[in-house]
């Protein structure tokens, strides 16, 4: 075998008291796609930013098989800057030099789009701000910056996160242009399909190390080396109870960018809400919490009519919003996990405006161990726990609100596996217990087998409706995808 | 990829103009009713329009303030702020009193120096945000002090004086000559916006930490945002000496929140990474024409600050509410 194009020999690495790498090794040849794979916490950024230079290992070292090897990373929080243009975003660095040598800014529109189009990248717009795109769209102008540098090795942290089918496709024909070119690539991701469909190696990370390398492997056993304990199924069994009363109805609802819609949500339901991304899924969510409100149409708790234009109001009318930003959108993060459920509540908490710090504790530790968070302590700061638990703090909170209508959105983008299994099984009791639950996802495979039925949205109109026992992952996307007279299918199998 | 059948139309060219330049569009329109209230007022009160004389003057009282201003924005653009502003503009005005003695030249060499000087208290500040991971709020709430304490030590009681020839180069009394430094202003800030430095600026105030991931120099970058800041505050106290024609080492203090008043006028985000010096004079002459119109509207004078404080708050409430209006619109 010929001397690997990166490796790491050993290294170990530690935020405060926290191990994140303990003596991990891996190999990348040129012209090879290696996939790291684990849980969250495993280690597997930790590993990308010290390949990637970012930060220096404690112990153990990186070899690259030659001196100045160009590498580029794809950071999993993305970087592009909010209110610089796509353009100025992708230039950064290496801007055209007009007179006098300054940057000719009227040429760099021009450049990027052309650029962009070399990567087949046609639909976005390089005069547009960086801030005013989708983060599908940031996430691709933030992997055609890295591929444009030139890499020789590409390290891809998270890099489809936020990214819908199409775009993966396109994503894996730049991977394949790449490798096939000789550069070595690594790249993490949370979807099993997406890595036996790209990666010519995979190594397992548990607990800040790799435990075995594979050119092929199974996702049962992937998944019992990762966890170091077999999944008997990721998803839970569906319930099969008799639906409750309607809970809350929409009629002729309209938000920005959405038709009138109209839904009825049963108590005991988890109603799946499908499409690709950008259809009017998030207008639809953030519609019902009032952030901002609908623009027309009627909302109905429990058959009578409720006003929903902030979202005081909709906590008000028991309905609670776990959305996928939980960092920006629902979280504080500096403040202890304690401070995170108990925020909404202290009121209930509290005698004579004094907090009763006993009930508070027990409030909190019941609400630890149901959701199972994984925290040292109740006093944690939020923010140094995985993406995961921050979302079960997330939902644990609205739980001790005693809102019975959830609306969940997309809350396992980034999470991984087990504790995607962990929100599952929490979601399918919820929903035992008799919540009502609206969940959209931009996993199909995951609204397939968790819900109850699945609406499926397209151009901001339900489009399709799925029963139970017409549901499968590809029969949401074929929905998702088919418009009459015009054909519209992934360019991927 | 094609183009995913949700994908919005391109906005036109000018669309995306207009949605990433409101804050300077706005700080234009602001300055456009400043300056006809001004007429307004001015003819009512004189039974005629304003001239020469008028525009000279309201020249040459802005342009301390457009210096300050720009300078301040320099430091906001990386997210930061600089109090310190009022403190350089005293010590350059104190240092301008007792140095310049009577000849042009030597005027002109001490100014030099005096720039320096105002460059060099913009590297302490600097020097203290960048390594000492100070907020700068904090460090220049310190060196505001220091730089006051620094100016009254030179120059303890007003007087000193500047000679007459530096004051017709600098603030002509008989025509609006400060015109053409403002003019400089602008194509040194043109040119500054197309430099390495100051994309680093701009991304510096975006995001640090992304910042930091693409290769910016971040400590470099903020350090040199002080230092220009510091040196243009110092410019400020050379022209505020120039019209008084001698020296007073508090008259500048002022400046500290005039220069952020116009700042915040001018479009630019306290948030940082959005906003252009452009915007920053504009600010400074619509708080500039503010003082001239309630001047002629014979209001006391020492209610003078509670109308300057609500305008400031109708103009950003309106000016929020409008530009957010037409944001939403595309």
């Amino acid at each position: 075998m010929t001397a690997p194009a990166i490796a790491a020999r050993g290294v170990s690495k530690s935020f405060g008291g926290v191990k994140a790498l303990t003596r991990a090794s891996i190999a990348v040849a040129r012209g090879s796609v290696h996939a790291l794979v684990g849980e969250n916490g495993a280690g597997k950024s930790t590993l990308i930013k010290i390949l990637g230079g970012r930060i220096a290992a404690d112990e153990g070292s990186v070899e690259t098989g030659g001196p100045d090897l160009r590498i580029g990373t794809v950071f999993q929080e993305l970087t592009l800057l909010p209110y610089m243009t796509v353009a100025e975003n992708l230039l950064l660095g290496r801007e055209p030099r007009g007179r006098l040598g300054l940057i000719d800014r009227a040429a760099m529109p021009r450049i990027a789009e052309a650029e962009l189009a070399g990567l087949g990248i046609t639909h976005i717009d390089p005069r547009a701000l960086a801030a005013d795109i989708s983060l599908a769209e940031r996430q691709i102008i933030e992997i055609a910056r890295v591929i444009m540098a030139r890499p020789q090795i590409l390290l891809l942290d998270e890099a489809t996160s936020a990214l819908v089918e199409r775009e993966v496709a396109w994503l894996f024909g730049q991977i394949r242009a790449l490798r096939d070119a000789g550069v070595a690539i690594v790249f993490t991701s949370h979807r099993w399909g997406e890595i036996t469909s790209i990666a010519d190696e995979i190594t397992i990370f548990r607990n800040g190390t790799d435990v075995g390398t594979f050119t092929s492997i199974g996702e049962d056993e992937a998944i019992t080396l990762m966890t170091g304990q077999a999944l008997e199924t990721i998803f839970p069994a569906r319930g099969a109870q008799p639906p409750g009363p309607v809970l809350l109805s929409l009629r002729g609802a309209r938000a920005e960018g959405t038709a009138p819609l109209d839904l009825d949500l049963r108590a005991g339901e988890i109603l799946g809400i499908g499409g690709l991304a950008g259809h009017g899924h998030r207008a639809l969510f953030f519609g019902l919490f009032g952030a901002p409100g609908f623009r027309e149409g009627r909302i109905e708790r429990e058959g009578r009519p409720v006003r929903i234009t902030a979202p005081w109001d909709a906590i008000r009318a028991g309905l609670a919003l776990v959305p996928e930003d939980r960092k920006s959108e629902g979280l504080f993060l500096p403040l202890s996990v304690r401070d995170n459920f108990t925020l909404p509540i202290l009121r209930r908490l509290s005698r004579l405006g004094i907090l009763r710090l006993g009930a508070e504790r027990a409030t909190v530790a019941e609400s630890i161990r149901r959701l199972a968070v994984r925290t040292p302590s109740a006093q944690q700061p939020v923010g140094a726990l995985s993406g995961g638990n921050q979302q079960k703090v997330l939902l644990g909170r609205w739980l001790l609100t005693r809102s019975r209508i959830l609306l969940l959105y997309d809350v396992t983008r980034g999470v991984d596996v087990a504790t995607k299994h962990e929100i599952y099984e929490l979601i399918a009791g919820l929903a035992r217990e008799g919540y009502a639950i609206l969940f959209y996802s931009s996993d199909a495979e995951e609204l397939a087998h968790l819900c109850h039925r699945v609406k499926v949205m397209r151009r901001g109109a339900f489009v399709a409706e799925l029963p139970a026992d017409a549901l499968s992952a590809e029969a949401i996307v074929a929905a998702a995808m088919r418009e009459s007279g015009k054909t519209e299918i992934p360019h991927a199998a | 990829m094609q183009p995913d059948a949700a994908a919005l139309p391109r906005g036109s060219r000018l669309g995306h103009a207009i949605g990433q330049n409101i804050g300077l569009i706005l700080a234009g329109a602001i300055l456009t009713l400043a300056v006809a209230g001004f007429l307004m007022v001015y003819s009512i009160e004189q039974h005629r329009l304003p001239g020469n004389f008028e525009l000279t003057s309201t020249v040459n009282n802005a342009i301390p303030l457009v210096f300050a201003a720009v300078g301040q924005s320099f430091v906001v653009l990386t997210r930061g702020i600089d109090l310190s502003v009022g403190g350089v503009v005293d010590l350059a005005n104190a240092l301008a009193a007792v140095t310049m003695g009577k000849s042009l030249g030597g005027a002109l060499l001490w100014s030099a120096v005096i720039l320096a000087v105002g460059a060099a208290c913009g590297l302490v500040n600097g020097l203290l945000v960048a390594f000492g991971r100070l907020q700068p709020i904090v460090v220049t709430l310190a060196t505001l002090s220091i730089y006051q304490g620094l100016a009254i030590r030179v120059l303890p009681a007003p007087g000193g004086a500047i000679p007459p020839a530096y004051t017709n180069l600098l603030v002509n009394p008989n025509a609006p000559w400060a015109l053409v430094y403002i003019g400089l202003l602008i194509l040194a800030w043109a040119a500054f916006r197309r430099s390495r430095t100051g994309v680093d600026l701009y991304a510096i105030g975006n995001d640090e930490a992304s910042s930091r991931a693409l290769g910016v120099r971040v400590l470099r970058t903020k350090i040199i945002a002080y230092m220009l800041d510091g040196a243009l505050a110092a410019a400020a106290g050379l022209f505020l000496a120039a019209s008084a024609t001698a020296g007073d080492a508090t008259t500048g203090n002022s400046y500290t929140l005039t220069s952020i008043v116009a700042v915040v006028l001018g479009g630019v985000s306290l948030f940082g990474g959005r906003g252009s010096a452009a915007g920053a004079i504009a600010g400074a002459f619509i708080t500039t024409l503010i003082v001239n119109i309630l001047f002629f509207s014979h209001v006391n004078p020492l209610y003078q600050s509670f109308y300057e404080g609500v305008f400031l708050i109708v103009a950003v409430v309106l000016g929020g509410a409008i530009g957010g209006a037409i944001r939403r619109r595309q």
